[in-house]
């Protein structure tokens, strides 16, 4: 069964009423072929347990590193990934679009 | 997100409500609103368009740019009938993150064993259906074959803003029942909204495959009116 975006947002509230870091990961533009549309969510905690999906398993590793980042600092940041390049960017879509993703605190 | 305003979207949800949230992205600041008080609020216009598309992006606003996120709610599927069809149908529908429910009086064909962790509901449809909700996010399709049940059942659908109804049965099965609905008080027009053959002419032939025509059709009115309604 897939999770379906309302069971990820559940899990994020009871996450973070087990006292868990959270982060919200969101994708709010895309360009060209984007694997997931805007809107679609991440959820992550501060140990990097993550659930949902912001582009069908390309950058998500990304995202979890830098919400883990934002969990500590408490300040949202705006990511942007394009076409996988070695030479440009550590981690890229290989279906060549490129997304936003804004990343927050669940506080 | 503020942990408040997270349970208040979870809990708009779990009620089969809609939601949007309004981010500034620059500077973090957010608010919810609800499908109740959008017209309340200063950006109405873009939210409800939003609304109505079920689609979340970003806004140029007055205020600076901000992201709206739409939250409608899960489609539901209800199906009329435990049938051999429905065998297939409904965890097919939960595989397409639907809710699920089948209801059938015959408590031969409702059982847990016939379908496992779906939910059943083995009674009539006058009962059954009231407490589902059945709106605007509903596909609702009747397939026992038998007057008895799937014509009251359709009546119901039939007065509420179901997506997609569809009715199992030949061109000729369907002109009856489309005489005993009108008789049973619906309208021409209403009646017009029934899919009848049932499902996309894909050739099926197995109950297995007509579920698949059945969910094919029902995903092709979700989405194609979506996308006819962002380009209007």
């Amino acid at each position: 069964m897939n999770m379906r975006d309302e069971d990820i947002l559940k899990a994020a509230e009871d996450w973070r009423k087990e006292g868990r870091g959270v982060a919200l990961a969101t994708v709010i533009e895309t360009w060209g072929s984007a694997p997931r549309p805007t809107g679609s969510n991440l959820v992550i905690d501060n140990e990097g347990n993550f659930l949902g999906s912001v582009s069908g398993g390309c950058v998500e590793g990304a995202v979890v590193t830098e919400a883990i980042d934002v969990i500590d600092s408490g300040k949202p940041k705006v990511l942007e990934f394009g076409v996988a390049d070695e030479t440009a960017w550590k981690v890229g879509l290989s279906c060549g679009g490129t997304i936003r993703v804004y990343v927050e605190k669940v506080n | 997100m503020k942990i408040d305003m997270l349970q208040a979207l979870n809990a708009e949800r779990d009620a089969r409500r809609a939601v949007v949230v309004v981010t500034d992205v620059e500077s973090g600041a957010q608010r919810l609103v609800k499908a109740v008080d959008v017209e309340m609020d200063p950006l109405a216009e873009v939210l409800e368009k939003r609304l109505r598309m079920a689609k979340s992006g970003m806004e140029e606003t007055a205020q600076g740019r901000v992201f709206v996120t739409v939250y409608v709610p899960s489609p539901q599927l209800v199906i009329i009938g435990a049938v051999h069809i429905s065998q297939t149908l409904a965890p097919l529908g939960r595989m397409l993150d639907y809710d699920v429910t089948v209801v059938d009086p015959r408590t031969a064909f409702a059982t847990e064993e016939r379908f496992p962790n779906i939910k059943v509901i083995a009674d009539w449809p006058d009962v059954a259906l009231p407490p589902l909700n059945i709106d605007h996010y509903t596909a609702f399709v009747a397939l026992t074959h038998d007057p008895k049940i799937d014509d009251p059942a359709l009546l119901y659908a039939l007065e509420r803003d179901c997506f997609y109804i569809g009715a199992l049965g030949s061109r000729k099965t369907h002109a009856k029942r489309l005489a005993r609905l009108k008789e049973g008080g619906a309208s021409d027009a209403s009646l017009g909204r029934i899919h009848a053959p049932i499902g996309l002419a894909i050739g099926a032939v197995s109950p297995a495959e007509i579920a698949v025509s059945i969910m094919g059709e029902i995903t092709q009115r979700l989405r194609v009116k979506a996308d006819k309604a962002e380009a209007a």
